[in-house]
């Protein structure tokens, strides 16, 4: 299946949730925010969501700003 | 004499806002929040990159300072919702910078944009304190939909050109009930120190700090800069003359 990660279409091999696929991209879970098909999830249900055909995530952070 | 600025129901003894952005390592940050005294502290949102592998903001500011994300990168009040909401979920607070622009010459936020996105995330709870460019109506509206407190603009993001918005900042200072923070444009301590000496309840600054040859000093310099406009708003300041008036006597001079 395919998911849309910051508007990138991205080949995922096997079911997984979204901390799986998180991880896979090597990002660290403490600093990210993630959109699921444009709602938001609390990291306590990232475990809980697994991932759709055309699902669509966004997956941000904070960086430095004024 | 106790003179904290309360905003959301947080007592602040600095009225000094710092931003990240603009610094050549976010290793610099805490140097800044040392020495400029601030106790709140900006940041925006933005996409992971997967591709590069950089550092997190986060780890480099204390869990003490009060975080006031922005909303930069948003057009419109919807985009600015999404933003603020998404910070929320980071469970990074409530406070939040409304910043709405679609003017990409000289960055000047969208007022009515503003004034929506206001309204809706003050009405989930949100301590908003939106950007705006100094209009008295516009700042009245916000306050009217919940503004925790109204942010006008002394000169264009990033410019470093002062306060060229004197005048309108005086008439928000003066008729608008909630804390007029002067945010954008301040270049040097003086400007920061004027703001203060008018009545802005707080002064919020950035690349003025990063963009100094010695930031760690300039922050320090900008902390004092506030401190010294606060003191000398809050002694009221004696008033200017065209004539001279002499301090000394004139009378009993030696040839009398």
């Amino acid at each position: 299946m395919q998911v849309i990660l910051n508007s990138k279409a991205e080949i995922v091999e096997k079911e997984m949730n979204v901390v799986d696929f998180l991880l896979l991209k090597g990002l660290n879970l403490e600093t990210v925010i993630v959109e699921y098909n444009e709602k938001i999830i609390k990291k306590d249900a990232w475990l809980s969501v697994m991932l759709q055909n055309n699902d669509r995530l966004e997956v941000l952070k904070f960086v430095g700003g004024g | 004499m106790d003179d904290n600025l309360i905003i959301g129901g947080k007592s602040l003894s600095s009225r000094l806002f710092i931003g990240t952005g603009k610094y050549s390592t976010d290793a610099m940050i805490p140097e800044m929040i040392t020495k400029s005294g601030s106790q709140v502290i900006t940041v925006a949102l933005r996409r992971v990159d997967f591709n590069a592998t950089t550092g997190n903001v986060m780890d480099h500011i204390p869990p003490d300072m009060q975080l006031l994300p922005n909303t930069s990168g948003a057009r419109t009040a919807e985009e600015a919702i999404r933003i603020a909401r998404l910070a929320q979920a980071s469970g990074c607070g409530n406070w939040i910078k409304i910043e709405v622009i679609s003017d990409n010459k000289y960055l000047l936020p969208d007022g009515y944009e503003t004034i929506k996105a206001t309204e809706v995330l003050a009405a989930e709870g949100f301590v908003v304190l939106p950007y705006i460019s100094p209009d008295l109506m516009v700042a009245k509206k916000l306050v009217q939909v919940g503004a925790a407190a109204v942010m006008p603009l002394g000169a264009p993001i990033g410019t470093n050109r002062g306060l060229k918005t004197k005048e309108l900042l005086k008439i928000l200072i003066e008729e608008i009930g909630v804390p007029i923070i002067v945010d954008a444009g301040i270049g040097k301590p003086s400007d920061a120190c004027e703001a203060m000496e008018m009545g802005a309840a707080a002064c919020l600054l950035n690349t003025a700090i990063a963009s100094a040859n010695h930031p760690g000093l300039m922050a320090e310099a900008f902390g004092m800069a506030v401190v010294a406009g606060r003191k000398a708003y809050l002694a009221g300041l004696g008033g200017s003359f065209q004539y001279a008036k002499a301090s000394s006597p004139l009378t009993g001079f030696l040839n009398e």
